[in-house]
């Protein structure tokens, strides 16, 4: 079933989409990411323009993200005064990130810059975890007791704070960074920020990992939010239609997603994160580094 | 509308011996939720006040989208890594463009015509002024062209018109999915020898209706709301499937 996306001003079929949002929902409740990082590249190959892409990922992220946070939420699953501190570093990021963004644009070489920053944190992001879940993997298996939560740099900073639901009294200065820095990149690379955040919060704040992809989730909705809202008003590039399609698959994907995650040890939902994160990190960087089959490409300047 | 064509051949070209009488299956194309792409018919006669000469008439028609500027970027390797290097701005290119013959090219019309009403692909587009540190500018629209014909974007058809008895003519365009919103400019050449005898225009509308176009509004017009509103959808859907859910799992 053809339909024809009003802003996109594409034909695209229905059911495409469908599972396409239906995909990204499950990885979304499974990991606590928006999937904002796979599905913008997957919306690019299918023909939507990426800018539209970029606006309408970050709303549907937006969907996602609450039927995620709500099955947490239930479950008690969620740092909400964690995840607010992390959003207040994140807007502030976002502020900037948009701000920066714009000025790159001028300079031209967005494009590059986007894709060189994905493989970059990607790759980083894909190889640390992947190194450390397969190690508490094997080091479960072997039945050893889990490693003791080591105390590093991070919990000799002022301005303590009890986060209850983390297990964790550590001061707010840590999260505000990370929240910043996620907010930054998330403006820049359009998407929620969530595959950078929940490492993030594992390895640098310390954070349970059944709490991390709660948290994330509920500071996402916000950044996607805003992100979205700054795009519709600024660039007219927000796909109501295209949106509610994969929605409508996101939100069904994201409570089969946190299901899944519940039946799966969080050293294997790791492990999963990881290849995924890798694989997209290796499929942009290809299209780098092997000679295009078209050089040349076309940009509409209205 | 008729009046309005009558008008047109009129100021177009009075004195010519030979004139289009056209039709359109459509002069207006209406963009619906499930718009996939249309056919449009074109067909008319020539009506003549003088006998028919020996050399047999041509027909070229074209239809052309919205004309917009585009940046075309050329990639190349540096540090070991594909960059766009070069960036060309064509000043006009419309974002569809089909013409249809008669005949094969070289018959239907000379170069020098082609250059002067602009029918060819390369000649309906315009690039003024390609960068001093450009070289092969002309690669670019070259470019330009190969990539939009590859998506139906721009066609030459060949042949494709339909001429009986030197005097009824018919061809159809088929306009892709994708298209954008506007007037599309629609040109009929009458040739002989390759030079243009005769020339009508008209324009075939194009536009989003219905919740297309009450969207495509809004989002201009109102852009807050419009993104406020998109918000609304997507937190609802996420409560909305969370709560089914839910339902679901305690039944």
């Amino acid at each position: 079933m053809q339909i024809y996306l009003p802003i996109a001003e594409v034909s695209v079929n229905a059911f495409l989409l469908l599972g396409l949002g239906g995909i990204v929902g499950i990885l979304s409740g499974m990991f606590g990411v928006g999937g904002g990082f796979l599905l913008t590249p997957l919306l690019f190959f299918i023909g939507i323009p990426p800018a539209v892409a970029v606006a309408t990922g970050a709303n549907q992220i937006v969907a996602s993200s609450v039927s995620g946070v709500l099955a947490h939420l239930k479950r008690r699953t969620v740092d909400l005064r964690m995840g607010t501190v992390l959003l207040v570093g994140g807007i502030l990021g976002a502020f900037l990130g948009v701000g920066l963004f714009n000025h790159l644009k001028q300079l031209g070489q967005v494009d590059l810059l986007v894709n060189l920053f994905y493989v970059v944190f990607l790759g980083i992001i894909g190889s640390l975890m992947m190194v450390e879940s397969l190690r508490a993997l094997r080091k479960s298996r072997r039945g050893a007791p889990p490693a003791r939560k080591k105390h590093n740099w991070v919990h000799g900073l002022p301005l303590k704070m009890r986060f209850r639901t983390s297990g964790l009294y550590i001061s707010v200065i840590p999260p505000l960074v990370v929240g910043f820095s996620v907010g930054v990149l998330a403006a820049i690379m359009g998407v929620g920020g969530g595959f950078i955040m929940v490492p993030a919060m594992i390895y640098l704040l310390g954070m349970p990992t059944k709490v991390v992809v709660g948290t994330s989730l509920f500071q996402i909705i916000f950044v996607a939010a805003f992100t979205t809202v700054m795009h519709a008003s600024t660039n007219h590039t927000v796909d109501i239609a295209l949106a509610l399609l994969l929605l409508i698959g996101g939100v069904v994907g994201a409570q089969v997603g946190t299901v899944v995650a519940t039946k799966l040890r969080a050293e294997q939902l790791r492990v999963l994160l990881a290849a995924l994160v890798l694989a997209v990190c290796l499929k942009i960087g290809l299209e780098l580094l092997l000679e295009p089959s078209e050089l040349y490409s076309i940009a509409e300047t209205h | 509308m008729w009046r309005a064509l009558a008008l047109l051949c009129a100021l177009a070209l009075p004195a010519s011996a030979e004139e289009v009488v056209l039709g359109l299956s459509q002069d207006s194309v209406s963009i619906s939720t499930d718009f996939d792409g249309s056919e449009i018919l074109i067909y008319g006669a020539i009506k003549r006040d003088a006998p028919m000469p020996e050399e047999p008439i041509q027909v070229v028609v074209t239809v052309a989208g919205p004309s917009l500027p585009v940046t075309v970027r050329r990639k190349s390797h540096a540090y070991g890594i594909w960059v766009n290097t070069a960036a060309v701005e064509i000043d006009h290119a419309p974002s569809f463009y089909a013409i249809a013959t008669s005949a094969p090219w070289d018959e239907a019309i000379s170069n020098v015509e082609d250059m002067r009403h602009r029918v060819s692909i390369p000649h309906a587009i315009r690039s003024v002024g390609a960068p001093m540190d450009v070289l092969n500018s002309q690669t670019f629209t070259e470019a330009l062209i190969r990539i939009r014909e590859d998506n139906d974007q721009y066609q030459l058809l060949e042949n494709a018109v339909t001429l009986r008895e030197q005097t009824l003519f018919d061809t159809s365009i088929s306009l892709p999915a994708n298209l954008t919103e506007g007037r599309y400019p629609t040109r009929i050449f009458l040739t002989r020898g390759g030079q243009v005898v005769s020339k009508l225009e008209t324009e075939i509308e194009v536009r989003k209706v219905g919740i297309e176009r009450w969207l495509f509004v809004l989002s201009r017009e109102q852009p807050l709301v419009y993104g406020l509103l998109s918000l609304a959808i997507a937190a609802v859907a996420g409560w909305g499937a969370s709560a089914l859910f839910r339902m679901i799992r305690q039944q």
